[in-house]
């Protein structure tokens, strides 16, 4: 039914159905929600900030060295998903496998790095029941890693499918909306960076 | 709001400008939030405001440049465009209400508590209790 309209070829292939229309548009309010559930996680941490109890301060734990590293992987993964769309767009299977691929190599290092952060502040005395503070911190940094590694299976298993069925109207709003999650990653490490880790670094310092 | 085609077409270009570009702003501000908050020594607030202030310049070049937020499905509607940019500003409206609410009602709660602790010394036993109760894991 709706492949069956009638498209001039500039129209990108993930608009060209109408149930890729409509799910891009649906996946767009979705994002609205998943604003709205990580500005209450960012709510209960900011209200948190200072009570660290008996526990170690984010002053003595944060390392500015670590979270840089993390939010250059993520936003270089972000540039990359932008470019693997723009390959797709130009009908080039084999850019967007590449570009794709390096986008969720990305992901994993930051992945990797989070996973490394959270051990060390573990063995350093600081775990989820550590002090409320420290509560506040891993889940809305660890709901944020949970995100990402959703994002890299789901994309991953997209990416399998693009491979067996091709560039179709169908596969590629899919591709479509799991880049636009992608995207809505590193919208939330921007605020992650600002308002856990700098925000964290500067009121406790002073 | 620019022609939804017009941002559609132009994807068929060679070297996607609109995302190097983005990239580039993004480190850049990036690079500014860290001086601000540790080479320049303005008073914390002035540095929350600054960085904040670039957390969301930032969000919005990723939703313009890299996601497309404004561009519509349909040829001659910019509906969708419009649909999707308004969500999404309403979703920060409540994100800013419910954090920027969440903060204010907390501290103010505690500039009252703080101020009544101080010249409640000779209270009676029940009041210190009840501060207790509240402020026993406060450090």
């Amino acid at each position: 039914m709706a492949h069956a309209e009638v498209h001039d070829h500039n129209t990108p292939l993930e608009y060209q159905s109408e149930t890729g229309r409509l799910n891009i548009l649906g996946f767009w309010i979705f994002l609205g929600a998943e604003i709205a559930l990580f500005s209450t996680l960012f709510a209960t941490y900011l209200v948190l900030m200072f009570r660290t109890a008996d526990g170690p301060t984010p002053h003595e734990l944060f390392e500015l060295k670590g979270v840089l590293i993390e939010t250059f992987l993520l936003l270089t993964s972000s540039f990359t998903c932008g470019i693997a769309i723009h390959e797709m767009r130009r009908r080039n299977r084999k850019g967007l496998f590449t570009w794709m691929i390096i986008t969720l190599a990305l992901g994993a290092g930051f992945l990797g790095y989070e996973i490394y952060e959270f051990v060390t502040y573990v063995h350093e005395g600081a775990a989820l029941g550590t002090s409320a503070f420290w509560s506040g911190f891993f889940v809305i940094v660890g709901t944020h890693g949970l995100h990402v590694t959703m994002g890299i299976a789901w994309i991953t298993l997209i990416l399998i499918q693009v491979a067996r069925r091709g560039l179709t109207p169908q596969t590629s709003a899919k591709v479509f909306i799991s880049s636009l999650y992608w995207h809505f990653l590193d919208v939330v490490w921007i605020f992650i960076f600002t308002a856990v880790y700098l925000t964290g670094m500067v009121l406790h310092n002073g | 709001m620019a022609n939804p085609q017009d941002s559609l077409s132009r994807e068929h270009g060679g070297i996607p400008w609109k995302h190097v570009i983005g990239y580039l702003l993004s480190i850049i501000l990036t690079a500014l939030a860290l001086w601000v908050t540790f080479e320049t020594g303005f008073s914390t607030r002035t540095i929350l405001i600054i960085i904040f202030i670039f957390a969301f310049l930032q969000a919005a070049l990723q939703l313009l440049m890299f996601m497309h937020m404004t561009e519509s499905s349909e040829k001659k509607s910019k509906l969708t465009g419009q649909t999707q940019t308004g969500n999404i500003l309403f979703a920060a409206f409540i994100a800013i209400v419910i954090v920027a609410g969440s903060v204010w009602v907390m501290s103010a709660g505690h500039a009252e508590h703080d101020h009544h602790k101080m010249d409640s010394k000779t209270h009676d036993m029940k009041m210190d209790g009840d501060m207790k109760m509240d402020h026993g894991d406060h450090k």
